[in-house]
């Protein structure tokens, strides 16, 4: 298992070196200068031509990115040009928010997702199962933005329930900072789970036709027994595969929701940074979403063999 | 026993009962600012934080009216090139440094020559500046320059601790030191920006709160919903749209201010490829395009009324309003003339505008009120970043484009009318635009810089590069608790005197 983990590792490493080649090459191929932006209202051209300097903006793109990953290799990162903060700052800043959000809203997901999806596949075809759906599709068809302002206007502002917006450490107040997040990883949560929804339904409908479930039937098991244990269980590798990708999305952040609700987390740092041409900050965040990733892609391998016993003599 | 077990209760309930007296001011701020240091500062965001943290040699009034803060008097030579400046005394920076001439000399050392300073092109007239014991400090200019005094009233005056700059260097930004009613407590980027009140500020008896928290929400709609769920005290730029709804609201007050920038029109006179065009070679066309536009409907339509209509770099109530010249009303008989006179029954004009709803919606208004005329306005709607750079480059035609202004006329024109002017990327140049800018900042009388504005703008009002469209308004919104409140035309809030009930 260690060796390959060790070996999954070490695959991760091209990718990415052509994750940050790609980020990088695309965000010169933007128009715009950061140093213009910069500069100020008034843009004094002395200026611009010493921070282009000082930034090596004057140098070849080639010559750019290696300073960069040479940087990165010792540690450095780099600073935000727009607010002089080193990137690992920022990133030491966003992540645990970032991983906070996605958890909280994970759970919702597979709370509301999880039990609609086995639901709607065991009474297929009934009023259960078209209520279902109707919630999944209105989940995935209601965006995020809209559900947030009206549960902010709803919850926040009308009955005065929990905080419209931001966010606290859950190491300085526990209960504030659980607080702050149910709305968003609500509104994070539900949409996800629509997709979850559908996929467990899809995968349990397949697996309940499969011969050994109707052997388990005729064995006289008990029919949540014959659902949980053995349908649920084998329709299980979908669901992962899918729960370890929506993750990895959750970790690049989820720009409109932490907008809204002004979450400081990944996405909106790596949106304003675009805007701003702030490439040492893109580049890191990116770098550091790429890892995660990846990460979340390993361990979605990992429960593979976990809970397919069939796999356990391959790895 | 009994006395024991009364002190114990006691001590208990003083504990818990003073972090409740700790007052905290929540302000929602429109956008998250850039590098806290008023040298490298560039967003007008910053400038709502150092309101707060770093006092200016000079202030002003609600009327813009320049008066002392760290300066209490100052004088200037008969020539108008030396300005004497005296100190207020036992004052001390947030770190303990003492407040003195040295300490100022230090700062403009530091405005002009730090490389990264955005500060430098607003003190290019100072020779040098040299410490006169330890309370005075004389500057001497290497040409009148009237503007100076109301830089001082900006970050350009801002005074920083000189031990804290000469230990951090740019990494100040991350730990400001000034002298000022709160100090630098943390900042979580995007988060929040927290200061604590400083109890040895000069003017401490002033300040209400203890500590203030500025967080960044950048939908206007979301600052308000989070002002009338009570997370916040105090909101900035409420928008325009949503004027009525918070003024209709009896928990909330609601100030104004008429801002001191100006939105409208820069066009490519003679900037690169993007000049070759009737546009930009025939003022005749431009006449009749500002004219084609209903500057009253478009505010009425997209601000819902709240802000201005202009036709100059000085909103209509300001005294340096030229009143010979107001704003145009819509006449698009005369436009059609004018486009016949030029020879042609239509003009195509591509506007390039930043990409959000209400620049879009602008440039449809327009778009709409200008074929009236004869114009064919495609609207080009693309991010700012890239739209500065196209401009600056003269790769455009037409940009709708806002200044934020200053205190001084002079910002809010010389650079960009002006041939060698920073910021003129319409390359539009003109010998006698020239001399009158140049004599109106030279004077330090207001009735001759009046004079020559004035000049200069029957010029530019029929050259038109810059065509102006309005004014707009500071919206702030605010708990009812909240009372000392004054709103000031810079937008910035000033918390001296500003309670909470």
């Amino acid at each position: 298992m260690l060796r390959y983990i060790g070996k999954r590792l070490l695959i991760a490493i091209p990718t990415l070196i052509i994750v940050s080649i790609f980020v990088f090459s695309l965000q010169k191929l933007l128009p715009g200068d950061p140093i213009l932006v910069m500069a100020g209202e008034d843009r004094d051209p002395q200026v611009i031509e010493y921070l282009r300097e000082k930034y090596r903006l004057n140098d070849p793109v080639v010559y750019q990115y290696f300073y960069w990953v040479s940087d990165v290799l010792r540690g450095d990162f780099g600073i935000s040009l727009r607010t002089n903060q080193p990137v690992l700052t920022l990133i030491k800043q966003k992540l645990p928010v970032t991983i906070q959000l996605a958890l909280m809203s994970m759970i919702f997901a597979f709370a509301i997702g999880i039990p609609a999806g086995i639901l709607s596949a065991v009474k297929k075809g009934t009023l259960t199962d078209y209520i279902a759906n109707i919630v999944a599709l209105s989940g995935l068809s209601i965006p995020n933005f809209w559900l947030g302002i009206m549960l902010i206007l709803f919850v926040s502002v009308r009955l005065r329930w929990l905080p419209a917006s931001g966010y606290e450490s859950p190491f300085v107040d526990p209960l504030r900072s659980f607080q702050t997040m149910l709305m968003p990883s609500f509104v994070l949560g539900t949409a996800i789970s629509a997709a979850l929804m559908r996929h467990t339904r899809s995968a349990m409908l397949g697996v309940l036709q499969a011969d050994f479930i109707r052997t388990a039937r005729a064995k006289g098991l008990s029919e949540w027994v014959v659902i949980l244990k053995h349908t649920f269980r084998n329709a299980l590798i979908p669901i992962v595969t899918l729960s370890a990708l929506i993750f990895g999305e959750l970790l690049a952040g989820a720009v409109l929701t932490e907008q809204i609700f002004t979450i400081p987390g990944f996405g909106k740092l790596i949106v304003d940074a675009v805007f701003n041409r702030d490439y040492a900050v893109v580049q890191g965040m990116v770098l550091c979403t790429a890892v995660g990733f990846i990460l979340m892609n390993l361990v979605a391998d990992m429960l593979y063999v976990l809970l397919n016993p069939r796999l356990r003599g391959q790895s | 026993m009994k006395w024991k077990k009364f002190a114990f209760v006691f001590a208990v309930t003083a504990a818990l009962a003073a972090p409740a007296f700790a007052t905290d001011l929540k302000i929602g701020i429109g956008e998250d600012p850039d590098a806290l240091d008023p040298d490298q500062s560039r967003t007008f965001v910053g400038e709502v934080i150092f309101a707060a943290m770093c006092d200016k040699l000079v202030a002003i009034t609600p009327q813009l009216d320049l008066i002392p803060q760290l300066a209490t008097e100052w004088a200037w030579s008969g020539d108008g090139t030396i300005l004497t400046m005296t100190l207020r005394d036992g004052v001390t920076f947030q770190d303990g440094t003492p407040f003195n001439a040295e300490a100022v000399v230090a700062n403009i050392d530091r405005s002009m020559n730090l490389p990264e300073s955005r500060r430098k092109s607003e003190l290019t007239s100072i020779e040098n500046v040299k410490a006169n014991g330890d309370l005075e400090v004389v500057f001497t200019l290497n040409a009148p320059d009237a503007t100076l005094l109301a830089r001082f009233a900006a970050r350009s005056g801002a005074m920083m601790s000189p031990t804290a700059f000469n230990a951090a260097g740019l990494d100040f930004a991350n730990g400001p030191v000034c002298v000022g009613p709160f100090k630098f407590r943390e900042r979580i980027q995007q988060d929040r920006i927290v200061l604590d009140k400083d109890p040895n500020y000069w003017n401490a008896d002033a300040i209400h709160f203890d500590s203030v928290t500025y967080l960044p929400i950048l939908d206007s709609t979301v600052r308000l919903a989070n002002l009338r769920s009570g997370d916040l005290d105090i909101i900035e730029r409420v928008a325009a749209t949503d004027l009525d709804s918070a003024t209709s609201d009896t928990g909330l007050t609601v100030a104004q201010s008429p801002g001191l920038g100006y939105a409208g029109i820069t066009i490519n006179i003679n900037n690169g490829a993007g000049a070759d065009t009737p546009f930009a070679k025939n003022k005749l066309l431009r006449q009749a395009f500002s004219l084609a536009i209903d500057r009253q409907a478009l505010n009425q339509v997209v601000f819902n009324g709240a802000f201005t209509p202009g036709n100059q770099p000085f909103p209509p109530n300001s005294p340096w309003y030229d009143q010979d010249i107001p704003v145009p009303a819509r006449d698009i008989d005369k436009a059609k003339a004018l486009m016949l006179e030029a020879g042609v029954d239509s003009v195509d004009v591509a506007l390039t505008v930043p990409n959000n709803p209400q620049s879009l919606q602008i440039a449809q208004v327009l778009q709409s009120m200008v074929a009236e005329a004869g114009f064919k306005l495609t609207v080009n709607a693309t991010e700012f970043a890239t739209m500065l750079a196209a401009q600056t480059a003269g790769d455009y035609q037409a940009d709708l484009v806002g200044w934020s202004g200053y205190v001084d006329p002079d910002a809010n024109l010389n650079q960009f009318v002006t041939c060698a002017g920073g910021i003129n990327d319409t390359k539009y140049c003109n010998p006698e635009i020239d001399e009158l800018m140049s004599a109106a900042r030279a004077s330090t009388d207001p009735a001759v810089r009046k004079q020559n504005y004035d000049a200069a703008r029957v010029i530019l009002n029929q050259d038109l590069p810059l065509m102006y469209l309005y004014h707009s308004t500071w919206i702030w919104a605010m708990d009812k608790g909240l009372t000392g409140f004054v709103p000031y035309p810079d937008g910035l809030i000033r918390l001296e005197d500003v309670t909470k009930g």
